[in-house]
């Protein structure tokens, strides 16, 4: 009876064939270490987004006049608003920590190179599309914090020549950052950018899988068709999508349950860090939610100082280098583009930074401790001696870029091992 | 990898955004407790007799605090209410704004947050460090909040505070130093009582910023044993199923 229902609803819906290919007979690396289960939480997080904020909507006026006072009937009124409301705020500055974190292992594994480069532009435009969904989704409490910081990245457009100033008006709906301006935001951060998002990660895992999963080692598990013996296959069933084309190293397990169940423990350990947050400390000592943000927006008082919430500082920091406005902005977006043109930059054979060079470790390493360094700077009051630290941390920022463009080409490497190594 | 992921725990705290409160001079440490319900209560009074009449806490309802506080509603409404709303309904006064600018410079803000913009610490200093100072409107002037626009509210159970300091040689220069603050005894409190009256106020002041705090932090002790428990479970099937491979 069940299973002639089952066979019935799959002649006309694929769903074990999807399940069979996309997961339960999916090949991943048996090496993939703690570095591999971010992007398994970036999903998580994702979701806790996407459901908390259809709660938080209901709930929610979006005009200037009502906008902070609702937030509040969130926190004090609804039946566990103030949870849904900080599993939302906590969750989006979680998604940003598992999402650099996610990119950084991509960087290191050179996740990014041949044939993964289409991957790695899609995840540069989820990215992308996480920034402004953040930057709106911030505006929508109307607090101080929202309406300056609103302010101060809407008028970044203004410094683009002829049409920036008209574009600010566009983009603002009025003519200064207002009540409309609200509005628009809320419908893009409720409707159009989670649509833009939820599709670019779809993408995202379909070009995952149609290339494979990398692994720490950078090694191929997929083989030319015929070029093993039967004892070098793999022994568990793999969907033939995989195996008709290639074929699978003994060096891999099932996605389900293998990985993830092993993704299960790195979700276990992010959820206890998470909710700790959330139940004990959900300003995160002014990192997540920012005090003067309690206030309402007063277009007519500027706070002391105005900062972007913590992801943002670092291009902030790039921003506030560059000593011309435009200058500043555009240096601002390359940080980004470089990052995305990453898989051109690097002219390296190997992938994974066990078997480079030592240049290269020193290079990705200090890159990250510049990328801290200018959130840092971009996230603290302006000091004399910040203005240049910030100059020569942009440098050093886009040196990484150079540096790697030069030394790739015909760089020394260990000889990588033809199978997984641990 | 170790050694990065160390690094990274060391740095992320340092980086971000986090405005300082702007006040030059050293805050006090407010020790409130949110389970103290008498220090709430006491506190509650405070608000109502002696802020209210200025302040409001708009978003907040009479009798959700009444509730939180283990007051009785009925109560509540004969000694806590003035205007005579239900208790249903948010905690606000009949002072007109633009009235209010033009008696003060500025409207007195909405106190339902003001816990979550300053910090417990500057409140509980703030309230104590009035003083007397004759070239301002109300008389008087603070220490953390100079050239303040606000009379000294509590100045019946303080006393008429003086700003005390001592002339000390800075650089070769004789300079005034900030000692502190010294009531001159006409106050209905001694300065002991005064101290803890006021940290009763800032104690509800920081109830009354975030009402769900307590809830939170219970229900947060249940989900971190929940998962500290699930953590071993997952932590075995996972091993369960890797036995076989490598």
């Amino acid at each position: 009876m069940w299973k002639n229902l089952m066979d019935w609803v799959e002649y006309r819906l694929p769903i074990m064939r999807v399940a069979n290919m996309h997961a339960i007979q999916y090949p991943a690396p048996r090496n993939m270490n703690v570095w591999y289960m971010f992007g398994f939480l970036a999903t998580i997080v994702l979701v806790n987004q996407i459901v908390t904020g259809i709660w938080l909507t209901m709930s929610y006026t979006p005009s200037a006049e009502e906008a902070f006072a609702s937030v509040e009937y969130i926190m004090r009124d609804v039946e566990y608003g103030w949870l849904l409301r900080y599993m939302h705020s906590t969750g989006a500055s979680a998604f940003f920590i598992v999402v650099y974190l996610h990119m950084f292992r991509g960087m290191i594994y050179g996740s990014y190179q041949k044939p993964r480069e289409l991957l790695w532009v899609f995840g540069m435009f989820i990215y992308l599309a996480l920034m402004a969904e953040a930057f709106m989704g911030y505006v929508l409490p109307w607090g101080q914090m929202s309406y300056w910081g609103a302010q101060v990245i809407v008028s970044l457009f203004s410094a683009i020549p002829v049409i920036g100033p008209d574009l600010v008006i566009w983009i603002q709906g009025d003519y200064v950052i207002s009540g409309a301006t609200l509005n628009r935001f809320f419908a893009l951060h409720v409707i159009a950018l989670p649509l833009v998002i939820v599709i670019l990660v779809f993408l995202h895992i379909v070009a995952l899988h149609e290339v494979g999963s990398n692994n720490p080692d950078g090694t191929d598990v997929k083989r030319k068709k015929g070029s093993l013996s039967e004892d070098e296959k793999t022994k568990y069933k793999i969907h033939e999508y995989y195996t008709s084309n290639y074929d699978i190293v003994d060096d891999i397990v099932p996605f389900f349950p293998h990985i993830v169940l092993k993704d299960l423990i790195g979700f276990a350990v992010f959820l206890l860090a998470f909710c700790y947050v959330m139940f004990f400390m959900p300003e995160m000592g002014g990192y997540f939610l920012e005090a003067p943000n309690f206030e309402i927006a007063n277009p007519l008082k500027t706070p002391e100082h105005i900062f972007p919430v913590w992801y943002f500082t670092p291009f902030y920091a790039i921003l506030k280098a560059v000593p011309h406005k435009l200058g500043g902005v555009i240096a601002m977006f390359a940080a980004i583009i470089a990052l995305a043109l990453l898989p051109w930059i690097d002219r390296g054979q190997v992938r994974s930074w066990r078997y480079r060079c030592g240049l290269h470790k020193w290079n990705l390493l200090i890159f990250a401790v510049v990328f801290i360094f200018l959130g840092y700077l971009g996230g603290t009051p302006q000091e004399n001696w910040k203005i240049t630290a910030s100059q020569v941390a942009t440098i050093m920022y886009f040196g990484f870029f150079a540096l790697l463009f030069i030394y790739s080409k015909n760089e020394k490497c260990k000889p990588v091992p033809a199978r997984i190594t641990e | 990898m170790r050694k990065l992921i160390f690094i990274l725990a060391i740095l992320l705290p340092g980086s971000g955004a986090f405005a300082a409160g702007g006040s030059s001079v050293p805050l006090d440490t407010a020790e409130y407790d949110l389970t103290d319900k008498a220090s709430l209560q006491n506190g509650a009074k405070l608000f109502m007799n002696y802020c209210l009449g200025c302040h409001q806490t708009q978003y907040q309802r009479y009798q959700r605090t009444f509730e939180d506080l283990d007051i009785p509603v009925e109560l509540g409404k004969e000694n806590l209410q003035f205007t005579g709303e239900k208790p249903g309904e948010h905690i606000k006064n009949a002072m007109p704004a633009e009235s209010a600018a033009t008696w003060f410079g500025a409207p007195p803000p909405d106190l339902t947050l003001v816990a979550r913009v300053r910090g417990a610490d500057w409140l509980y200093t703030y309230l104590r460090t009035f003083y007397e100072d004759e070239s301002r409107p109300f008389g008087v002037n603070n220490i953390v909040f100079p050239e303040v626009g606000m009379p000294h509210v509590l100045q019946e159970l303080q006393g008429l505070p003086r700003k005390t300091t001592q002339e000390e040689l800075v650089d070769g220069e004789m300079v005034e130093r900030y000692v502190g603050i010294k009531a001159d005894g006409s106050g209905e409190l001694s300065p002991a009582d005064y101290d803890k009256a006021v940290l009763d106020l800032v104690n509800y002041l920081v109830y009354i910023g975030e009402p769900s705090r307590l809830t939170s932090e219970k229900i947060g002790r249940y989900v971190l044993m929940f998962l500290l428990v699930l953590l071993v479970l997952v932590y075995l099937l996972k091993k369960e199923y890797w036995r076989d491979v490598h």
